[in-house]
Parts: structure tokens; C-alpha cells; sequence
């Protein structure tokens, strides 16, 4: 099981990583979304694996963690929020500078427009 | 009563930053007006905070009441109070210039997003949790996001899009790192963390050591110290420039973690540690110097100039927290105040230069009106910036080489410094005198004088750019009071035990808890399953250690 659990994160993180480095929005944002799954998995099991019992102290003999599965809520609610974001300023920035590449090549200057 | 204004400086601008999004999004007068009440507001509140942490005693706030370390806890000590109030005297100031400028009406919600910007800083420096600790840094980040668009335009999103991405790939690697740590401590309160660290399993040690390393890469990213330097100038050059001077308190909110963490947490006596904090962080430091002024030297713009003397100054900043003594502490501390004024006043000189002549790119143009007040303003800040005397810059960089005078690679340092200053001083002369005196020789055209933004250039926004030069005269006149603080701040530092005991109580009071605890464990019922004593048992942090 925890071979299982740590392959898979493991897979996913090598995914995110590759597909961050494509340096386009489309495979960035992927690569992204691949990376905050793994970390997700990740938070969760920092709390051991335990099958089958209750979050509560007490219930029955064992008891698995809370408190990880409060952290990934939170992870999972600030990531999907960041994922809506980047795929909106993707677009926003490919719909004005017609590409989606993320590197600049020649950065110049923002100009200053007459308003 | 006293101890709820902790929280004051985070709750105000949660208040008003919704309130100026909901009700006032079409007035831009009330909403400057709520914006400045609130910049002035968090201001008092956090000069309070300051003189009352000045007296030398750790106050911890339990949020909600629960317990440390089951429950959140904000901590205001030396360092934090000082970093706040830094944060909103540049706050207030860098609102004024874009309220003055007309910066906040060029696209929608400037003045709530700043609010939560300023919510996220605030917290990210008061917060004792260091998953807390996360969820802020997420909050000044998406408001940072924001402000970083703000205006639109082709090359600001597009420096936006990577700003975004290089900042989510940090914020898993916290995660990551936050995880191997609750793995291994089954905590996340700092002070709870403190002292687990100190009596680690030997097993785990590997474990912690990448917990570490892993935390010092997202700081140091934050901190923008080579090689993880890069998405900076990009982005600062593109932001709009006032929230660029914003964001060189961003900067400084990765070199307060780093002291913060590798102080309370990991220090260096730590053994899993062993010191391996300092050894990476001196010579990245040293590099990122070098890159630095040479980045100063051969910028084409002079938004980039002042991005790379930006790096630079994290590059000193770093020496000195590379010694992780109390002298290098307390010097870093300094200069962290003076090279945040002194980023803050040029990237707002780099405004006034575009407003100008619509770019600032070293290129020979037409005479900018009123070139000479501008070129007087810059000529303060870039010797303030390059570390001549008489400014803070001198003071702090001499402070700096004082501290690392005993380490055994001071010989380094000293050179690295003294160099890099004279080079930086070469690239401020290129970039003053291309931008402010060749446009009056004969040869220069002067056609087609530029139109900027209505009140872009109004003498309100140089008031308050004056301002902010102001206080880094100010900074140089009471550098005898302000270098007996950061010392205070880097001794109380040093004395973990404070801090811990603020926190999680001494250990005399934690043995009375558990005394009553139990004692009303035991009257409860003769039900006492197993679940009341585990709960007592895992509350009980040992007490072997002295105060």
C-alpha cells in the first residue's frame, strides 16, 4: 500500500515537472494541476496510512489523523483557486500577445499609454 | 485587552478591502479615502505593536482560544514588529504616490487587492504556525498577482503568466515541505516544532535535513537569491512601477522567514542540520551580488537597473543572515530596512522617468520637463541604493562587514562587497547620466515631446516619493536607536527559550495544565476511556529543558 501510494506521487510529481518545463501555458497549467495533486497525496499520508478506522480519538483502537485531511482541504481549496487564476491570466496573455509561450525572449518595456 | 491588537493589523484590512470591492467600486474617491483611512489606521496600530514589543517581552496570541499548539497563534516579538511596521510605513507611502499619480484608476479594484496584499504581508510576519505561514504567503501572492496585472497590456500579462507559475511551483514545494515535517513532528506550531527538532529520533534525521533544505528553497525563491533570482526582473521591470516599490517588501518577506525558521526551528547548533543552512547560503549569496550589480551595470532600462540593485541587496542581505550569529542578524536587520526604502523610492523614480518620457530605457531622447528634479531624486536614492555615504546604504553595508569580520570567509565577503559597491556606483553614473544629462547635448532630438497620463506627474506623487527618501534619511540620522533595536531583536532571536515559553507556556505553567487537566479527567466520570488520557499524554511536551 505504501509502495502504491509513493509510486504514484512519485509519478505524478516526475509528470508535473516535465510538462512545467514545456514553457508553453497549456502544458504549464497541466504540469501545475499534476503538481498539486501529488502534493495533495502527499499531505494526506504525512498522517500515516491507516485503513478503516474513525478520525477520532477514542471511537475504536486505531484512529487515523485529522489534521492532514483538515491541511489538504485547505491545499485542495487554495490550488483549485490557483489553477482558475493561471488558466484566466493564460488566456488574458495569449489573447493579447498572440502566443502562449511563458518564456520572453526579449523582454522590453511596458509602455506607457496615453489614457 | 492590549493583546488583541495583534490581530488588529490583519482583521483591518480584511474589513475594508471586501467593503471597498462591494460598495465602492465605482467611486474611486471613496475608495482612495477608505484605502489611506486604513493605510493610516494599520500604520498607528502597528507603531503600537512596535513600542509595545520594543519593551523585550514575546506576546502570543491563541486564536480562537485554542491552545497552543493545537490551535493557531499569532506572535508578536522584536522582529516581527519590526517587519510590520517597515511594512506599513512603505504601505502607506506607496498608496499615497499611486493614489497621487492616478496609478489605482488605471484598471479596476487597485485599492482592495492592496488591502489584501497588505493582509497577507501582515500575517505572513505575525503568524506562529507554519502551515499559517502558507496560507498567507498564498494570500499576499494572489493579491500580488493582481497588482502585478494591474493596468493590463501585452508584456505585463505575459510577465504576469510567468510570475504566476514560478510562484505556484514554489507554493508545492512548501506543501511538500510542510508535509515531511508533519510527518516527521506530528505539529506545525513553530515554538512545538522548536522544540522537537531539538530532541529528534536519530532515524528521522534525513528526513528533517530535506524538510529543510526543501523550506529553504521556497524562501530563498521568494527572496529571489541565485539561481532562483531569475523570474525578477521580468517581473518588477513589468509591473506597474509603484507596486513594484511594493514588492520590495515581497523580497524582504523570504529573508524574514529564512531568519525566522533557520533561528527558531532548524538552527545551525541543530545535528541534523549541522550547519548546512549557512554553507549553501553564503556562497549563493556572494553570487547573487556579483550577478547583481553586473545585471546594474549592463541593464538597458532603468526598470531593470533597479531590479537587478534589487538582487544585489539580497545578495548583502544574505551575507550577513549566512553568519547566523547576532551581530550578522542584527546588521541584516538594518539593511533590510534601509535597501526596501531605497528599492521602494527608485522603482517610484522609474515611474516618474516613464511618466516622462514614456519609457526609461537608456536610449537618447528629448529632455524630460522638469529632468532636474527628477535627476536630484535619483541622484539620493541610487547613492542611498550603491551604498555611498552619507545614507543608510553606507551604514548598513559597514554594519555588514563589521558582522562577518569573524567568520573565516570574511576575506571573501569583504571583497565581494567592497567591489560589487564600486561597480554598482559605475551603473547608477551610466544610467543617471544617460538618462538625465546627455539629452541636453546638441545632438539630442527633440521632436515629438511625450504626453504621459494626466497627473502622472503631479507634485503629489513626488511628495510622497519624498517622503519614502525621507525616512531613509531619517534611517541614516537615528541609526544609533534603529542598530540598538536590531540587536535587541537579533539577542531575543538568539534566546529561543522566550519565544517557546510565550508560546507554549513555561514549563512550571504547563505542568499546572496538566495537573488540572487530569484532575478534571479524573472526576469526569468513571468512564475515562482511553481517549481522555491520550489527549493529556499527547499534550504533555517534555519539560527537561531549563528556562
Amino acid at each position: 500500500m505504501e509502495f502504491l501510494v509513493a509510486i504514484s506521487i512519485g509519478v505524478m510529481t516526475a509528470a508535473g515537472v516535465y510538462l512545467l518545463l514545456r514553457l508553453r501555458t497549456f502544458p504549464a497549467i497541466l504540469g501545475l494541476a499534476m503538481l498539486s495533486y501529488a502534493v495533495n497525496v502527499f499531505i494526506f499520508v504525512s498522517g500515516r496510512l491507516v485503513m478503516g478506522a474513525p478520525p477520532v480519538l477514542g471511537a475504536a483502537d486505531a484512529m487515523t489523523d485529522p489534521l492532514p485531511q483538515a491541511l489538504v482541504l485547505t491545499a485542495i481549496v487554495i490550488s483549485f483557486g490557483m489553477t482558475a487564476l493561471v488558466v484566466i491570466m493564460a488566456l488574458a496573455s495569449y489573447l493579447n500577445a498572440d502566443t502562449d509561450m511563458i518564456d520572453i525572449e526579449k523582454p522590453g518595456e511596458q509602455p506607457e499609454t496615453r489614457r | 485587552m492590549m493583546e488583541h491588537w495583534i490581530i488588529a493589523p490583519i482583521v483591518v484590512p480584511a474589513l475594508i478591502g471586501p467593503m471597498i470591492a462591494l460598495t465602492m467600486r465605482h467611486d474611486i474617491v471613496l475608495q482612495r479615502i477608505a484605502g489611506l483611512t486604513s493605510g493610516v489606521l494599520m500604520l498607528g496600530i502597528t507603531v503600537a505593536l512596535l513600542v509595545s514589543a520594543a519593551g523585550g517581552n514575546v506576546e502570543s496570541y491563541e486564536l480562537g482560544s485554542w491552545p497552543a499548539p493545537f490551535g493557531i497563534v499569532l506572535v508578536l516579538d522584536r522582529l516581527s514588529a519590526l517587519m510590520v511596521t517597515l511594512t506599513a510605513v512603505l504601505g502607506l507611502g506607496i498608496l499615497a504616490y499611486a493614489c497621487a499619480t492616478g496609478w489605482d484608476n488605471r484598471g479596476r479594484n487597485f485599492h482592495s487587492v492592496y488591502q489584501f496584499q497588505m493582509m497577507g504581508l501582515f500575517g505572513a510576519m505575525l503568524t506562529g504556525d507554519i502551515f499559517n505561514l502558507f496560507v498567507f504567503f498564498e494570500i499576499l501572492l494572489i493579491a500580488s498577482y493582481g497588482l502585478m496585472t494591474h493596468g493590463g497590456g501585452r508584456m505585463r500579462l505575459r510577465g504576469g503568466v510567468q510570475y504566476v507559475v514560478i510562484n505556484l511551483a514554489g507554493s508545492t514545494l512548501f506543501l511538500f515541505a510542510l508535509g515531511t515535517l508533519y510527518g516527521v513532528f506530528g505539529t506545525l506550531n513553530m515554538a512545538d516544532l522548536a522544540e522537537r527538532a531539538a530532541q529528534l529520533p536519530a532515524g528521522d534525521a534525513a528526513l528533517v535535513r530535506v524538510a529543510a533544505a526543501l523550506l529553504l528553497l521556497v524562501f530563498l525563491l521568494k527572496g529571489a537569491l541565485l539561481p532562483l533570482h531569475f523570474w525578477l526582473p521580468n517581473t518588477y521591470a513589468l509591473a506597474p512601477a509603484p507596486v513594484a516599490a511594493l514588492f520590495s517588501v515581497m523580497t524582504k518577506v523570504g529573508a524574514y522567514a529564512v531568519i525566522r525558521v533557520y533561528t527558531l526551528i532548524f538552527p545551525d547548533t541543530l545535528e541534523p542540520i549541522g550547519g548546512l543552512v549557512g554553507t549553501v547560503l553564503m556562497p549563493a549569496a556572494l553570487l547573487t551580488l556579483a550577478v547583481g550589480v553586473i545585471g546594474v551595470l549592463g541593464g538597458a532600462t532603468l526598470a531593470r537597473i533597479v531590479s537587478f540593485a534589487a538582487i544585489a541587496s539580497m545578495g548583502t542581505l544574505f551575507i550577513a543572515v549566512s553568519t547566523f550569529d547576532e551581530a550578522g542578524i542584527a546588521a541584516a536587520l538594518y539593511y533590510l530596512m534601509h535597501s526596501t526604502l531605497a528599492a521602494a523610492a527608485l522603482f517610484l523614480i522609474v515611474d516618474q522617468v516613464r511618466a516622462r518620457r514614456g519609457n526609461s530605457a537608456l536610449a537618447l531622447q528629448a529632455p524630460m520637463p522638469d529632468g532636474g528634479l527628477v535627476a536630484a531624486l535619483f541622484f539620493v536614492a541610487a547613492i542611498a541604493m550603491a551604498g555611498m555615504p552619507p545614507l543608510s546604504g553606507f551604514i548598513g553595508k559597514l554594519l555588514v562587514l563589521d558582522a562577518i569580520r569573524s567568520a573565516d570567509w570574511w576575506i571573501w565577503g569583504w571583497a565581494f562587497i567592497l567591489i560589487t559597491s564600486l561597480v554598482a556606483l559605475v551603473g547608477f553614473a551610466r544610467a543617471g547620466s544617460a538618462l538625465f544629462w546627455k539629452p541636453h547635448d546638441a545632438t539630442a532630438p527633440d521632436d515629438d515631446p511625450f504626453q504621459g497620463a494626466p497627473g502622472a506627474t503631479s507634485n503629489l506623487g513626488l511628495a510622497a516619493l519624498a517622503g519614502i527618501l525621507a525616512l531613509i534619511v531619517a534611517l541614516t540620522v537615528a541609526a544609533g536607536p534603529a542598530t540598538r533595536y536590531t540587536q535587541a531583536a537579533a539577542g531575543q532571536l538568539f534566546d529561543r527559550q522566550v519565544y517557546i515559553h510565550a508560546v507554549l507556556g513555561t514549563p512550571d505553567e504547563r505542568a499546572a495544565r496538566r495537573a488540572a487537566e487530569a484532575a478534571a479527567a479524573a472526576s469526569a466520570t468513571g468512564s475515562t476511556h482511553a481517549g481522555g488520557q491520550a489527549t493529556t499524554d499527547s499534550a504533555a511536551t517534555p519539560t527537561q529543558e531549563g528556562s
